[in-house]
């Protein structure tokens, strides 16, 4: 993109600015500070489709999850459909839903909803199995009418389980977005599939290293909101 | 609707599955690909599993290196080592991504399952005379072999998962039909190269299972 600085000799001692873009080193000050609107815009919407897809694919397991544990016949295949669909690889997923969505972010969302919903699934139910009996029936005994009791006692109890599930589907998709770099919506992606194409080693390596941060910091984040929401989980922690 | 009837008849066209992009050689690749780097990865990954799940000792190592897994994109793993010195050895960047990431599986499933072991079964061996390599091999392995073979069973569909991205970065098997089909925009190509490659995952996960099945009740057979 741009020329070798070393031509115009201006009596210069120290390298110019700019050398590590020449030389194509893998690391590269100058590649962040010339592209950062490039990156930025590469962030935003790597965020933007995995916040997107795991916040579809709570709300499609919550009522799941409920329904499964209310009905133990719809437990088999609820869990079976959602591990057959987490079995399949995300490059084959993506192109399976290429004839419903086109080449579009929507394609890149749906897959990943799909993929989440698995983990999510399996892990409210989990936590909502794990509600003792007694405590149900202790907040029969109150009055609590079934809504009441799911919304006031069971979910709030199966929180721990339900962050757990969220902080691996978050982290999973943060990596599965690169993917969706084959159809143009892949984030981050898109920069490692274009840098591979160039062998621009810096975008590679700075794009690489951006997924893995975005992955490290949501699992942060949630771990902080599951200690505010579950105050009383801390003491086993600990 | 009609995609999937054009993804069919490019299934069935016979052309399709003949030469060096066909459908047979592309299986083959894929196949090949993952059965090497599973090797490769047991190899690696469960004796160390073995041994350190003996001793209990590198818990914490075990159980975050699969979180670490988890939150590095294959994808970029796969591009980095292709622009990186080993670039230009063949198949040797895709081998290298594939073990790193089918490791993790492995070596957590198997630690946890050496954990899992009854500490009094331990102490019963140790009471008998046996060894430490004797109770990992005689008592402590045959009692982990479900969580083991788990292990294993998560890591060769990692692995066919991965050998498909592989094909982004350049590399064989089955994934290819489906870059190739991006790259002629023929989406029923695209659709019948992804219908292949959930096969053979469904295939796979479908056969471990199976084999899952069998290998806990010879476990149980001498531990219980």
């Amino acid at each position: 993109m741009r020329e070798a600085p070393g031509t115009a000799c201006n009596g210069q001692v120290t390298a110019p600015p700019d050398d590590c873009l020449a030389r194509n080193d893998w690391i590269c000050g100058a590649y962040v500070s010339t592209r950062d609107e490039i990156l930025t815009d590469a962030v935003v919407q790597h965020l933007q489709l995995t916040g997107v897809s795991v916040a579809l694919a709570l709300l499609l397991a919550l009522p799941l999850a409920v329904l499964a544990r209310r009905w133990r016949w719809a437990a088999g295949p609820v869990l079976g459909i959602t591990t057959v669909l987490y079995t399949i690889p995300a490059l084959a997923m993506f192109s399976l839903l290429l004839p419903v969505y086109g080449l579009s972010a929507s394609l890149v969302v749906a897959g990943l909803v799909l993929y989440s919903l698995t983990l999510l699934v399996r892990n409210v139910l989990a936590g909502l199995r794990a509600v003792p009996e007694e405590t149900r029936q202790a907040a029969r005994g109150l009055g609590y009418g079934p809504v009441r009791l799911l919304l006031a006692v069971e979910l709030p109890l199966a929180l721990p389980a339900v962050m757990a599930g969220l902080r691996i589907a978050t982290v999973s998709a943060v990596s599965l977005v690169t993917i969706g770099a084959i159809v143009g919506h892949g984030g981050l992606g898109n920069l490692i599939y274009a840098g591979m194409n160039t062998y621009f080693k810096a975008q590679v390596l700075t794009a690489s290293a951006l997924c893995v941060i975005i992955a490290v910091v949501a699992d942060l984040l949630l771990l902080g909101v599951q200690r505010l929401l579950t105050p009383w989980t801390r003491g086993q922690a600990a | 609707m009609t995609t999937l009837t054009d993804a069919w008849s490019w299934l069935t066209t016979a052309a399709h599955w003949s030469g060096e992009n066909g459908v047979w050689h592309r299986l083959f690749e894929h196949l090949l690909l993952t059965v090497v780097c599973l090797a490769l990865s047991c190899l690696v990954a469960l004796p160390v599993a073995l041994v350190l799940g003996h001793l209990g000792k590198g818990g914490a190592l075990a159980v975050n290196l699969a979180n670490a897994g988890r939150a590095v994109p294959t994808f970029a793993v796969l591009v980095l080592l292709l622009l990186s010195p080993l670039g230009p050895y063949g198949e040797w960047p895709t081998i290298i991504a594939l073990v790193l990431f089918a490791v993790p599986p492995l070596l957590t499933n198997a630690y946890v399952g050496m954990r899992g072991v009854d500490a009094d079964v331990v102490r019963a061996a140790r009471g008998m005379g046996m060894t430490g390599a004797q109770t990992l091999a005689r008592v402590e392995l045959p009692l982990a072999l479900p969580m083991v073979l788990t292990g294993v069973r998560i890591a060769a569909v990692q692995l066919v998962a991965t050998a498909t991205v592989a094909a982004l970065a350049g590399g064989g098997g089955l994934g290819r039909i489906i870059t190739a089909g991006f790259n002629l925009a023929s989406t029923p190509q695209v659709v019948a190269g992804a219908l292949l490659v959930a096969a053979l995952a469904l295939l796979v996960e479908g056969v471990f299972e199976g084999v899952q099945r069998l290998a806990p009740a010879g476990a149980r057979g001498s531990g219980a």
